[in-house]
Parts: structure tokens; C-alpha cells; sequence
């Protein structure tokens, strides 16, 4: 099966004032269509910036080096930046975290879906009206008559970030990408928001990248992980390869920094040291190298460490595998 | 509207403090007066005695605060020792020049501004951006009286394009019927399209040499505030639902960077109002910072009071006016 967005090599830095942040390293994944992809790391690890390098909304600072992303077959990098812009929102839309300053403040969420609406469809007025109150309705904000006229203010975050689904699937893209879509939101709000991406998404097909820190949540969401680390993939599985036998030192390391419900606070191990600093001039080849327990000589060898199949559909870019 | 009616009540104890402060600071003013408007070597020290009483200065002061507070509930402002005219009247001839002279060059300043601050903050670090900030600290570094002067020597003396730079009218043209003390809108009302042109192009001048020391404030603001409006996140959700930049920038950004803006506005309008003293000068203006100038200098204690008790009011009415815009702006102002 063609993968709806594949991305390859992908590279891109940050000018900062201490120097270039190498952000993301010859990263590369396929997400196919239809399916719920997770990418899991720890912040800092690059999932937000891969997600903006997708939409093409990385800020000024930020270069890409290297490498393509592909839709459909097509370089959204060589894209015109016109088609660019009509590209976002129908093909793919992304929900943010924090809800409730990821929308504009001052303009009524009614308004602020159906600038999405009116954008991407070219129907009337009343059209528009219309097809808000039913995306409104789709992710199931009670009263949407009277909720299309409030502000954000007005609203709690869990709605808000109904708000922010409604926005996204507003032209029914085929990807959606959300990014820590729960942050900030209450247990059974999580619960509730989850569930209305997995169902949106299975009803109309789209496929979902689900940005995530917490491996909980992505195991039980999504179809296959994509572990990051330091603006590398290091593991690529399905979900139930990579939490029955995880290869990579580093997602096995991730699994036992989980609580389970079975288990004692005790048994909880944190993954050693902390993310290497990106501004590094002589980053190692392999980027978890510094915190690895199975670190051998060759691990340092130079040459960029690649990321090989290891089993039907397993990927995993470690020298010494175990 | 009741809020509207709370902030005027709430103003009240504010224009008192005013009132009080006025008044002790013009008392301990260096000088007599009372001397200094007797100023006649043959007066002897009884004639000064009797120009005191006449002025009332030989009462304590709280006695002078008393007389004071209740002519001013009155409506009565004083008179004026040095042009011996009610202090009420002249400024009522006064005011409308200095309020027509500053909203002028307010709407000037404005209408520069914003989109100067605007241009710099979508490219900052640009040519454009460069360019903004080089006339910015252009207009703020140089006193308006040099600026009003160059202005005078390039488009009066050696272009010609504008006409004499004394006051607000041609003194061939009769002026048209006073309603508002605005001679524009004086000039609409009577129909006469001839004087309003007049008024227009003898205003010009001094109007835009006090825009250009208002443009810094402005241009900074809008800059500054679109610059942080644009890197918010939910500019980042605009643009990734592929809204037009058009839509992102005006819609989204422009109206969220507009709340502090009009704040500053707010300021720099009450600012203008006060501190035209100068232009005024050099444009032979008949307005308010003029008049409040010969009064400090002649100890005229009733204008000076006067002139700061009418800021006072102006500034409240200014933040007023602010706090409705931007009620209106922002929904969540008031909440």
C-alpha cells in the first residue's frame, strides 16, 4: 500500500542566538492512510516540530536541511506556497494543545470554524452557517446554536478543544495531526476527547498522527508507534510489537517508566539522563549513545546510524541490538 | 452602559484630589502676585495691600480654597489677572483651536502609524523595518519646535506651498459662524467649502510637525504588539486550517494587536493635548498650551488652575473613551 505521507531524511535546524539547534536528524516515517500512527518521545525530542515541518508552519527560525515529505506521492516541500496554503486544512489539519489559547480570543468559535469552512469551500453564507452547526454538532458540543457565539473565554477546555476538532475536520483533511491533544485536560475529558478522534477518524477514514508523550494513551489509541528521540526515530512497530518486545534500548527503557494498575511505584524505573543538548557540534551518531546501559565502542563509530527493518514492518536504529 | 455611568461617578473624587492639588501647587509657586501685578515703581506697600485684598490673596488659605471651590461649582473658573477676562470664557475660545490642532494631527499620526508598525512587524529585520525605525527615532529625537521650524523654512519660505504661518486663518477670510469652535466643522455647517480648505491648509503645517513626535509612540506599539500577536498559537492554528495570510493578518492579528495600541493611543492623544505648548508657539496657534504658558508667567493663578483642572478632565474623558474601544475590541474586557 502507498503510504499517504512518508517522509524522508528530513532534517531541520534552528538559528538560535547560542547557537544551531539540530532539531531533527534524517528522520523518516510512513504514516498510511486510514491509519492511527503515535509518535512518542520525550519533550524536546522533535514531535512538535515534525508535526509544524508537515503543515509547514515552522517558525522563522527554523531551516530545513535535508530530506522530502511526501503526500500522496507529491513534495509538499517543492510545493508553490499558494497550493501550499489551499493544501492545509483539506489535506491535512492538526489539533493543538492547550485549547484555549490555541484560538483566537477575541472572535466567537462559531466565526473561527466557519473562516475555516468559508476558506476551503466557497459555499454561501448561509451554507457556511449551516455546515458549522453540524461540525458542532459532530463532536458533540451540546446547545451548538448558542455555543457557536461564544468566545473561548466562555467555554471550558474540553469544549475548547472540541472546538479546535471541529476547526480540523472542518474539510474532511486525510491526515489529521494531534499534537498532545489532552494536555491540560481532565481525566475523563482525555477519555472523551480521544475517543471522539478515534471515532471521527474511523467514520470519515482520515488518517491520525497523535503526538504524545504518554505511551499509555498511544498504546491503547493507535495502531503502530513511532518512538523519537533527540530528532531521531529510533523504533517504528506496531503498537502490540513494540509493547511486547521492544528492541531499542531506549522504548524498552520508556515501558518501564510506565505506571500499570498490576504493578508497584517501586518497579517504576525513570530513563536515565536527559536528552542530549542539540546545540552540539559533535553529537554522537547514535543521540541516545550518552544514556544508553548497552553503549559499545562501535556505537561511536562514525557514520550515520541507519534505521533497518529487523522484522516484518519492526524498524529499530541501534548498532547492538539485543 | 451603567459601567459608562460608574466610571464618570468614579471620577469624581479623582477631579477633586486635582482640585486640590491645583490649587496648593499655584500657591507655592515663587512670587507675589500681587506684586507682580502692581508692578508700578510709585506703588507704595499700602497700594500692594490693597491690590492683595482685591485679589483676595489676603485670606488664609483655606479661607482662598473655600471661595475657590464654590465659584467652581458655579462654573466659574476666575478671572484672569492679566487679561482681566473671565478665565472660563477664554478658555472656551481657546480650547477648540488646541482640541481641532491635536485630533488633526492625531488622525495623521494614526493613519502613518499603524500601517508604518505594521509593515516593520511582517518583515522585522527587513529593509522596511530599518527604514520605519530610522524616521521613528527621527521624529521622536528632534524637539517639535526644530521640526516645526524646518517645516516653516522648506514649505513656507522656500517652496511656498503653504500659506503664512500665524494662526488659523487667513485674517482676509472671515471666519464662519461659531457653533463648535472647530473651524472645519464650522466651516461643513455654514457650507462655505472655501474656509474649510483654508482652515485645512493653515493647519497642515503645525499638525503634521506634532504627528511626527507621535508617530514614535504609535509605530513602536502597533510593531511590537503585532510582532507578539503573530508568534502567538492561535495565529499557529489559523494558518494551519490554511486561512489566507490576507485573513491571518488583518482578522486574527491586527484586531488582537490593536488592544494595546489603543491604549497607547489613549496616551499619546491626552499627551498631545498638554504638550502642544510649543508647536502653539512657533505657529502663532491661539490655544490652550500658549495661554497656560503666559499664565506661569505671570503668576495668574486662576488660568494656570484652571488649564490643569480642564487637563485633569480631558484625561479621564481620553481613558474613558479608551476603555469603551476597547470593551468593544475585546470581549473578555469587562468579565
Amino acid at each position: 500500500m502507498t503510504p499517504l505521507l512518508s517522509i524522508r531524511a528530513l532534517s531541520v535546524e534552528f538559528d538560535t542566538s547560542h547557537g544551531t539547534v539540530h532539531a531533527l536528524d534524517r528522520l523518516s516515517f510512513d504514516i498510511a492512510p486510514g491509519e492511527i500512527l503515535g509518535i512518542i518521545g520525550e519533550s524536546g525530542s522533535g514531535k512538535s516540530v515534525t508535526a509544524y515541518a508537515v503543515m509547514g508552519i515552522l517558525d522563522r527560525a527554523a531551516r530545513i536541511t535535508g530530506g522530502e515529505i511526501l503526500f500522496r506521492g507529491e513534495n509538499l516541500l517543492a510545493m508553490a506556497p499558494r497550493a501550499r496554503d489551499a493544501w492545509r486544512g483539506r489535506g491535512a489539519a492538526m489539533v493543538f494543545q492547550n485549547p484555549r489559547t490555541a484560538l483566537n480570543p477575541i472572535r466567537t468559535v462559531g466565526d473561527q470554524i466557519a473562516d475555516v469552512v468559508a476558506r476551503h469551500s466557497g459555499l454561501s453564507r448561509r451554507a457556511v452557517r449551516a455546515r458549522v452547526q453540524e461540525l458542532l454538532r459532530h463532536v458533540r458540543i451540546p446547545d451548538p446554536e448558542r455555543r457557536a457565539l461564544a468566545y473561548p473565554f466562555q467555554l471550558s477546555g474540553g469544549l475548547c478543544q472540541r472546538v479546535g476538532i471541529a476547526m480540523a475536520l472542518a474539510c474532511a483533511p486525510r491526515l489529521l495531526i494531534a499534537d498532545e491533544p489532552t494536555t491540560g485536560l481532565d481525566v475523563t475529558t482525555q477519555a472523551a476527547i480521544m475517543e471522539l478522534i478515534r471515532e471521527r477518524a474511523r467514520d470519515s477514514g482520515t488518517a491520525v498522527a497523535l503526538i504524545t508523550h504518554d505511551l499509555a494513551l498511544a498504546a491503547e489509541t493507535c495502531d503502530r508507534l513511532v518512538i523519537m528521540h533527540a530528532g531521531h526515530v529510533v523504533e517504528a512497530a506496531p503498537t502490540a510489537a513494540i509493547l511486547s518486545r521492544p528492541r531499542h534500548p531506549y522504548t524498552a527503557g520508556l515501558l518501564r517508566s510506565v505506571p500499570s494498575l498490576a504493578g508497584s511505584i517501586a518497579q517504576l524505573q525513570a530513563v536515565p539522563g536527559s536528552l542530549p543538548d542539540l546545540r552540539r557540534a559533535d553529537l554522537p551518531p547514535c543521540r541516545f549513545a550518552e544514556r544508553c546501559p548497552r553503549r559499545l565502542p562501535r556505537c561511536d563509530a562514525p557514520g550515520p546510524l541507519a534505521l533497518e527493518e529487523i522484522a516484518p514492518g519492526h524498524l529499530a536504529a541501534c548498532r547492538n541490538l539485543p | 452602559m451603567s459601567r459608562v455611568g460608574l466610571r464618570l461617578l468614579s471620577a469624581i473624587p479623582t477631579l477633586f484630589g486635582v482640585v486640590v492639588v491645583t490649587f496648593l501647587l499655584t500657591r507655592v509657586l515663587p512670587g507675589d502676585p500681587a506684586v507682580f501685578f502692581a508692578s508700578n515703581p510709585a506703588m507704595s506697600a499700602a497700594d500692594i495691600a490693597a491690590v492683595r485684598e482685591t485679589l483676595g490673596l489676603d485670606q488664609p488659605l483655606y479661607q482662598q480654597f473655600l471661595i475657590y471651590l464654590g465659584n467652581l461649582a458655579q462654573g466659574d473658573l476666575g478671572r484672569s489677572i492679566a487679561t482681566g477676562q473671565p478665565v472660563a470664557a477664554e478658555f472656551a475660545r481657546r480650547l477648540p483651536a488646541s482640541a481641532e490642532l491635536t485630533c488633526l494631527a492625531f488622525l495623521l499620526a494614526v493613519s502613518v502609524a499603524v500601517p508604518l508598525g505594521l509593515a516593520a512587524a511582517l518583515r522585522p529585520g527587513s529593509l522596511v523595518d530599518h527604514a520605519v525605525r530610522l524616521i521613528v527615532t527621527l521624529g521622536v529625537s528632534m524637539p517639535t519646535f526644530v521640526t516645526g521650524l524646518l517645516m516653516i523654512y522648506v514649505f513656507y519660505v522656500l517652496a511656498g506651498v503653504v500659506p503664512e504661518p500665524i494662526g488659523r486663518l487667513d485674517p482676509f477670510l472671515f471666519e464662519p459662524a461659531r457653533v463648535t469652535g472647530f473651524l472645519t466643522i464650522d466651516a461643513l455647517l455654514a457650507g462655505d467649502r472655501q474656509i474649510l480648505a483654508a482652515a485645512l491648509h493653515q493647519m497642515l503645517l503645525p499638525a503634521a510637525t506634532m504627528a511626527l513626535f507621535a508617530l514614535a509612540p504609535l509605530t513602536r506599539m502597533t510593531r511590537a504588539a503585532m510582532i507578539a500577536t503573530l508568534g502567538s498559537e492561535f495565529i499557529r492554528t489559523a494558518r494551519a486550517a490554511g486561512l489566507s495570510r490576507g485573513r491571518i493578518v488583518v482578522v486574527y492579528a491586527l484586531r488582537n494587536a490593536l488592544l494595546p495600541v489603543v491604549t497607547t493611543m489613549g496616551m499619546v492623544f491626552s499627551y498631545m493635548l498638554g504638550a502642544n505648548v510649543l508647536v502653539e508657539r512657533v505657529f502663532s496657534w491661539p490655544g490652550i498650551g500658549a495661554f497656560a504658558i503666559d499664565s506661569i508667567v505671570n503668576l495668574d493663578y486662576a488660568p494656570l488652575q484652571g488649564f490643569m483642572l480642564i487637563m485633569a478632565a480631558l484625561f479621564i474623558a481620553v481613558n474613558l473613551v479608551v476603555d469603551i474601544v476597547s470593551a468593544i475590541i475585546d470581549p473578555r474586557v469587562g468579565h
